[in-house]
Parts: structure tokens; sequence; C-alpha cells
């Protein structure tokens, strides 16, 4: 279990600020933001890299905030795997149990159990540089998880890879999760990543915490315009509410009013997310909220076709390739663009 | 004709896809030439004689046993204090940080003359530290220690600089990595920082090692007797004149270019290695 308390750290000129944060044991965390946003210092500060200007940190209740990285039973993998280049792979696999002066039956014994987790008896006597991709990360894996920490913390562990590979590491990072059950932190830039693996998802934006929840939380319920905009909502307004029909609301942003499934009294944006959009030819009859617009781009985007309209103002929709082929659409047509009320969600 | 023609279009061809590599040759040849020819001629000028008596003349072998041996201990002197504080730069920030390398590169640029009397002003018997290793039985002034410690300013810097850049081209990361996997600052230094920074370290020692060797000015100003080979050929040329100096001259030249290259090639060696 780790727990974050109100911890600030200084590296360089940047700062972490007013974190908390809690992690049950076995779980598995994505820390999701962009580049710079602190995730890499946030893991650090956890593994005892950095000095903790204020607050403190807790390693299964155990306060660990002025402790040394070697004695914290955390293991940091990060992106590009880092395996010592000057070490063959067991080397680098028993490099924890030996600076630890492990007794060498103990050692072989410890080894061979990790070899039969990550498959990497063939490559014991490699130097890291004539391994693949996939190779070098289940020996770095394999290196991290042999001194059997209590808290693994992965730094971008797919970020580096074709898209192949990722699809197989990802396989990977699951089945060890399981096997081991391990409490885990895994941080990414990437939304679908991180929708995938998490069992919770902490959303960091500038050295501080912008929301903390269930993918699916984070996904329909983004607590601010940053999240909506991270997770590629794509459809997000400025406005307000301003009367009720019913249970729904009703949502005025610029040039349009459309009606809202919420609670709020008050809000400053809606966000509807582009693949909750409809396209029709013909006005749908029972949806609330539906407006006539023209079709001003499509970009193909592989498994599905991204459609810009302008109602005015602009939405985006996002229809699946079998959707699309089914309905010819063309620049300049007229269409109609429609979502639920419940679709919609305030913030 | 049409040979001739030929060959106008191949060389005009290549001068216009190797018009750099061509330029850059010439150039780099003259250079190459200007730092062979005067070793070269050293060497090959003084008669298989006289290079031989040389060879025979115990104070001649002595003052090269004396500036090796003297070089190495300024070596390991240098290795022990330059890349604990090569690390501490490479590795961390602190005021002043420019202004501290600024300074280390100094002996380089002053002339060693100078250095020797800056040296004569700290060590000599009244002065300072002088002072202090003198009641220990430590004298700077025309002895062994005068020579390391001439030979030890002029030449640290060259270390200092060169572990510097190795123990910056080791990623941090992998330090990182070694302390959570368990190891002190001093393991994860021994077993992961150093090794990788190995080479750049051999490379500054072996520098330094020269550059101790061949040091002059420093020296002289601290310690004529005994004598170091650069003092020994410059003391045969002023009593003696040229055909006196070239043999002893050309021995150190030879001695130095079997020592330098056999490193050079034991490093090359380790490189395929790695």
């Amino acid at each position: 279990m780790i727990e974050l308390k109100n911890v600030d750290v200084t590296v360089a000129d940047f700062n972490l600020q007013q974190i908390n944060l809690s992690v049950a044991k076995g779980m598995y965390v994505v820390i999701l933001g962009p580049t710079g946003a602190g995730k890499t210092v946030l893991l650090e500060s956890i593994a005892g890299l950095h000095t903790i200007r204020a607050g403190e940190v807790l390693l299964d209740g155990r306060d660990v905030t002025n402790i040394v990285p070697e004695e914290r039973g955390v293991s940091i993998v990060y992106q590009d795997y880092t395996l010592f280049p000057h070490l063959t792979v067991r080397e680098n696999i028993i490099f924890g149990l030996k600076v630890r002066h492990l007794p060498q039956p103990k050692i072989i014994e410890e080894l061979k159990w990790i070899c039969g987790i990550f498959e990497v008896e063939h490559l014991l006597n490699r130097l890291p540089a004539t391994l693949s991709g996939g190779e070098r990360q289940r020996v770095a894996l394999a290196r991290a998880l042999i001194t059997k920490p209590e808290i693994l913390l992965l730094d971008e562990p797919l970020s580096a890879l074709d898209t192949e590979s990722r699809e197989e590491m990802h396989a990977q990072l699951k089945d060890t999760h399981q096997k081991l059950n391990i409490t885990t932190l895994h941080v990414t830039h990437d939304f679908e990543e991180a929708m995938s693996l998490a069992d919770s998802i902490v959303v960091i934006n500038q050295g501080k915490i912008a929301q903390v929840g269930k993918p699916s939380e984070i996904f329909y319920h983004p607590s601010s315009n940053f999240v909506a905009h991270f997770t590629m909502a794509r459809n997000i307004f400025k406005g307000k509410i301003i009367g009720q029909v019913g249970q729904e609301k009703v949502f005025k942003t610029d040039g349009l009013e459309f009606f809202a499934s919420s609670d709020k009294h008050t809000a400053q944006y809606a966000v509807i997310r582009a693949e909750m959009v409809q396209l029709t030819t013909e006005k749908p009859v029972a949806i609330a909220n539906s407006f006539r617009g023209t079709v001003k781009s499509i970009v193909d985007k592989g498994a599905n076709i991204l459609v810009t309209m302008d109602c005015p103002p602009l939405f985006e929709c996002l229809l699946p390739r079998q959707q699309f082929e089914k309905m010819p659409l063309n620049i300049g047509n007229q269409v109609y663009v429609s979502f639920q009320p419940s679709s919609v969600h305030l913030i | 004709m049409q040979v001739i023609r030929k060959i106008i279009r191949t060389a005009s061809s290549f001068w216009g896809r190797h018009r750099l590599l061509a330029v850059f040759s010439v150039l780099s040849l003259l250079i190459v030439l200007f730092v062979l020819v005067p070793l070269f001629k050293i060497v090959f000028l003084s008669n298989k004689t006289a290079l031989w008596q040389a060879l025979q003349d115990t104070t001649v072998l002595k003052s090269i046993l004396l500036t090796l041996f003297a070089a190495l201990i300024t070596t390991v002197v240098g290795f022990l204090l330059g890349v604990p504080l090569a690390f501490i730069l490479a590795r961390h920030n602190f005021p002043l940080k420019g202004v501290l390398e600024g300074l280390i590169d100094l002996p380089i640029v002053v002339p060693h003359t100078a250095a020797g009397i800056a040296l004569l002003f700290v060590f000599g018997r009244n002065y300072l530290l002088g002072k202090w290793f003198n009641s220990i039985g430590i004298q700077f002034v025309d002895s062994l220690a005068g020579i390391i410690i001439g030979m030890l300013f002029v030449s640290v810097p060259f270390l200092i600089n060169a572990a510097k850049d190795g123990f910056r081209k080791v990623d941090v990361r992998l330090e990182n990595v070694a302390r959570t996997l368990g190891a002190s600052p001093w393991q994860a230094f021994r077993r992961v920082t150093f090794p990788l920074a190995r080479r750049s370290i051999l490379t500054g020692t072996l520098m330094m090692w020269a550059r101790g060797i061949s040091e002059f000015g420093a020296v002289i100003i601290l310690t004529y007797f005994p004598m170091v080979t650069s003092i020994l050929i410059y003391q045969r040329f002023e009593s003696y004149g040229l055909t006196q100096a070239i043999p002893v001259a050309a021995l150190l030249v030879i001695i130095c270019a079997i020592i330098f290259i056999g490193f050079r090639l034991f490093l090359q060696r380790e490189k395929k290695l790695d």
C-alpha cells in the first residue's frame, strides 16, 4: 500500500505540489498526464530518489519519507529499460541479490524462479545490447522483481515500442501483475494504455493531481476541462445552465441550446464524447438533442472516421468504419447531429 | 581520347561527391606530417651508437626511470583526488560550479614556470604547507616530492576533465535503478557508474601520466636535482650542445611511443569487447 500525504517535491525548477494519493495493496494504478506533468518525478519520489520538501510517504503504513531508496522495497523500471550495458543478462537480473550479499545457492534458486516467470533462461549469457525490445523489457522486469519488492514502478514502459510489441508487452504487464499481485504504479501519457490496464487512474497536470478515479469515471465524468481534453472527449463547450425541463437541464453555449441529464445547478462546460454523437441523414425522432449541420471535414482514423460538423458550433463525431461506409458522407452535405442528454457531462 | 575523357569524368565526379573529404584529407595530412616528421627526425638523427651509449649511461637511465616513476605516483595521487572531484562536478550542482570548473583548467593555461613559482610559495620550506610537511619530513624542493607536485599541478586537469565527461555520459537512471535494487551509493558507484565511465577515466589517466612525463617548466623551478629527463635533455643541450641532447631525447620519445601506442591499442581492444 502506498500513501502520499501533502507531498511537495522540487527538482531543478519543477515542483510537485500537494500530492495526496492512496494506492491499495495489489492494485494496478496508472498515472496519466502530458509530457512535463511531473509523472516521472512522482515515481522517483516514491522510490526515494528525490528529497521530499514537505509531507510524508508511507509504504504499507511505514513512514519512508527519509528512508534511502535501497531500504524501501520499491523497484523502478524505466521507459528504455536501463539495463546495465556492461553486465550480462544474468548479472543484470541478480544485481539486486548480489548487492545484498545473498548466498550463492539462494541467488541461483531465485534466478531459476524469476526465469520461470519471464522466460529469459536462454538470454542469460547475452549482453543487453544484443536483445530485442521485448526481451529487454522481460529482463528489466525480472531484474526489478527478483528482489521481491512490495511496489513496482513503471515509467512509460510501453512508449518506446512499435505497435506489435506494445500489445505483447501490454499482455506481459497484465500477466505479471496477475501472477505476482504486486502493487503497481504505471506512468503513461497514453490514455488508451491507461484505460486498458488500470484499476484506477490518477490524472496529473503541471505538478498537481487533476483527478483520481476508475477508468470509466475519468472517461465519462472528467472533473475538469483539462481532463476532458486529455481523454480526447473532443466536444467541450463553454457555457452555462439556463433552465430546467423536467429532470433535465438546459445548457446554453454559443448559438446552441441542448438538454443535459445532470443534477448540477451550475456548470461552466458541457462535454460530449465524440463517439457518443450520432450522424443521420434524417432527423431522428427519439433523441432530444438533434441539430442540422454541414460536413466540414472527414478524417480517416483507421477503425473509426472522424467527421467534423458545423452546426454551429463545431461538433466532432467518431463513426465506426462500418457505419460510415453504409452512409455516404461528403464535405458540404447537410446531415443531423444528435446525442442523448445522458451523454452530456457537465463540469 | 575516350579514355582520357573517362578519367576526367571519373575524377570530376569523384571531386563532386567527395569534395569535403578531399579537402579535409589534405589538411589532415599537413598536421600529421607536422607532428610526425620532427619525432621521426629526432629518433633517426641520433645514430645507433649514440643511442646505445645513452642506453648504457646510468645518468640517463636513472633519469628516465625517475621520470616514469614520478609521473606514475603523480597519476595515482591525481586519480585518488581527481576522480571524486570529477564525479561531484558531473552529478551535482552548486554555487560557483562554473567558476570552479574554469579554475581547474587554469594550470593548463598558465606558463608552467609561473605554476612552479606559485607552488614554491605554498610548498617552499618557509611557507604554509611546506612548513607543515617539513615537520613530518617531506620536502618539496630538490626532491621526488617536488617533482610530483610540479607534475600533479599541471597534469591533473586532464584527468579531472576526462573523468567528468565520462561520468556525465553515464545515465543517472542507471544509478537510480541500482539504488532501488538495494545498492548503497558506494555500491552503485563501484558496480555501475565507475565501470561505465572507466574508459574515459583510463584515457584521462593516460593523458595525465603523459603530461607528467613531459613536464619541464614547473618541475625545474622546484627540483633541478634529481633530474627528470626533460631537464636532463635541457642540461645536456646547454652544457654540451645538440649532439649530447639528441640521443637522450630520442630514447624518451621511443619509450613513450611504445607505452602510449600500446595503451591505445589496449583501449581499442576494450572498445571492441564492449
